[in-house]
């Protein structure tokens, strides 16, 4: 008997390697098209494209700082709610919750992660903005106005407001992933600490939680990468004026922003080279949280935490 | 002392209550705006989701009426042509993964996949602009549909080596044994037995890219009309919610209030299936 012939075994292992390698062409064609694109912007603004302020499209004088700073500004604010959100759900889900409540609760977290970012937003413009402008931005003001972060006048669409629709966006993330890290935690860890008599919390707190932490910043980072590039629902809700202000009361603006408003109205080559550095400097700083934030997650090596990721 | 000590204790059980009423809250927090957004979504779209809706064209400016029947249909034909150049290449990658290359090979392939799903979904917008609109001077089916593929490639090369990892090393020992070539083992025997891992990762990344809207703006870019061509603007569902969204009538409020229901009824009714087609097996599959 003749043995199996080669040649199908060859073709199609080289099949499924063309295939597999396409992840290293799509970074490379990212990387090229971005930085081909802005070619005209670099070369005319260089580094000050990152440090100046004006955005004049008229005139065509591009700085991108207030995008850049609308960016970190409305993520921190976004980090600042969705973290211990996200890791407090996470130890209810593993830790604190009856059993039977636990498996309605992941699904709910998963439908919340399936709603696109535009219907969110759509919900932000109607229904949360006139809401947060009339019951706790009034109140903020009002208690808290000597800090300039809660002064002056509250129009609705605005910084704080972008950075909570994107709160929204990434708590899904960011609680799975940190509900597979503390899955992943081992048993013994609990059974040690029940041993000395901890109670529930003191064991979750001891022997869980400070035992993942390295996973949860993981964790947290990968839902930093998300909110730098949550796009649609932050655009409706943020205000989209390009400007440095102390206030969150303000409108801002977000390098994604930009990108999704202006890209179709560029209408001169510097005009869409600035646009496309805009992408370039998202993407570099996206990558680089990325890259930080897989470092971490990879070195607890579980499967399942890279599988809640998606 | 003892009473010091029962004190102590108590404190202790309060202090661990409170923090599971606490955490409790949080995960309340979490899923209210699931709640909300849904609420809202029933009492301002569906009235305005009748048999309009989905036959006619947008009615002018300033009219009243009209539907969104070339969005949705024009959603449906950019799904079906991501899906064409996007599932071949991520299921056929995720074979790799899995069934050849090297450990070392497939953690810098895997890491790199990984990473391209967290890039933003704008900048593919951006790179496809780059790559087809730019070139060919016009926005096209073509650049929406890639924009999407794009982004579903690292999502299903994922899925799919996942489940073809969990397959049993006897099925292919038994299948190699009784002569049967490599690759006709791995496609009639592996893959097959992971096909509904498989197809699950499929329709999650169909779900997904579905109301992505971000990577259309400028590839696909929008359309009032039927399209007749794979290198005309196209509508879709999302960009149509987005710009209804923001503009200044309430007519069009209304019409998007109505997509995004309909959206979000055909994303739930997708991972509903899934959660069918899983069933039994928990969190083993996705």
């Amino acid at each position: 008997m003749a043995p199996p012939s080669r040649f199908g075994d060859q073709a199609f292992e080289w099949l499924t390697l063309a295939m597999a390698s396409t992840v290293v062409v799509l970074v490379i064609l990212i990387g090229w098209e971005l930085w081909h694109g802005s070619s005209l912007a670099i070369k005319k603004f260089g580094f000050h494209f990152l440090t100046t302020s004006t955005w004049d499209p008229v005139t065509e004088q591009f700085g991108a700082l207030p995008f850049i700073y609308g960016t970190l500004v409305s993520s921190a604010i976004a980090l600042i709610i969705a973290v211990p959100l996200g890791i407090a759900t996470a130890a209810y889900l593993t830790e604190l919750a009856p059993l039977w409540i636990r498996q309605p609760l992941v699904s709910l977290i998963e439908m919340l992660a399936a709603i696109p970012s535009v219907i969110l937003g759509l919900w932000g413009i109607f229904v949360m903005v006139p809401w947060l402008r009339n019951y706790p931005f009034p109140f903020l003001k009002q208690y808290f106005g000597w800090i300039p972060l809660f002064t002056g006048p509250i129009y609705g669409p605005c910084l704080f407001a972008g950075g909570i629709i994107i709160a929204i966006m990434i708590l899904p993330i960011i609680t799975s992933v940190s509900r597979e890290i503390l899955r992943s935690v081992p048993n013994l860890q609990r059974e040690a600490a029940y041993a000395l008599g901890a109670t529930r919390w003191e064991a979750t707190r001891i022997a869980v939680l400070s035992y993942a932490k390295k996973g949860l910043l993981g964790a947290v980072i990968l839902g930093l990468g998300r909110a730098l590039g949550e796009t649609l629902a932050v655009t409706m809700v943020i205000g989209n004026t390009p400007q440095i202000v102390a206030s969150l009361f303000k409108p801002g603006y977000t390098l994604a922003s930009v990108l999704a408003n202006e890209f179709t109205e560029a209408t001169t080559d510097t005009y869409l080279g600035a646009l496309f550095e805009i992408g370039l400097v998202l993407f570099g700083i996206t990558i680089l949280v990325n890259l930080l934030a897989q470092l971490l997650l990879r070195t607890i090596a579980t499967t399942s935490a890279t599988r809640a990721v998606q | 002392m003892g009473f010091e000590r029962a004190d102590n204790h108590t404190w202790r059980k309060i202090k661990s209550a409170l923090a599971s009423g606490s955490a409790f809250v949080s995960a309340i927090l979490v899923i209210a705006p699931l709640g909300l957004v849904f609420f809202y979504l029933l009492i301002n779209g569906i009235t305005s989701v009748n048999w309009d809706f989905f036959t006619k064209l947008p009615a002018p400016v300033g009219e009243v009426g009209g539907g969104m029947a070339n969005a949705i249909v024009g959603s449906l034909e950019l799904l079906a042509l991501a899906g064409a150049i996007g599932i071949p290449v991520g299921v056929l990658g995720g074979v790799y993964f899995a069934e050849y290359g090297s450990a070392r090979i497939n953690s810098v392939l895997r890491f790199l996949a990984d990473v391209l799903n967290g890039i933003p979904s704008i900048t593919w917008g951006v790179v496809v602009y780059g790559l087809i609109v730019l070139r060919f001077k016009s926005f096209s089916v073509l650049a929406g549909g890639l924009a999407l593929a794009l982004i579903m490639i690292p999502l299903i090369l994922r899925t799919t080596e996942e489940v073809v990892l969990l397959v049993p090393n006897g099925y292919r020992e038994a299948s190699l044994a009784l002569g049967v070539s490599r690759w006709k083992t791995i496609v009639h025997i592996v893959m097959k037995t992971a096909s509904k891992g498989i197809i699950t990762g499929i329709l999650l990344a169909l779900a997904r890219i579905g109301g992505e809207t971000a990577p259309l703006l400028f590839t696909a870019f929008g359309n009032r009309f039927w399209t007749h061509s794979l290198t005309q603007p196209i509508a879709a569902l999302p960009l149509q919610i987005f710009t209804y969204a923001i503009s200044p009538y309430d007519d069009w409020h209304r019409q998007a209030w109505a997509g995004a229901l309909v959206l979000v009824t055909g994303i739930f009714c997708v991972n509903i299936l899934v959660r069918f087609l899983t069933r039994g097996r928990g969190a083993q599959v996705v």
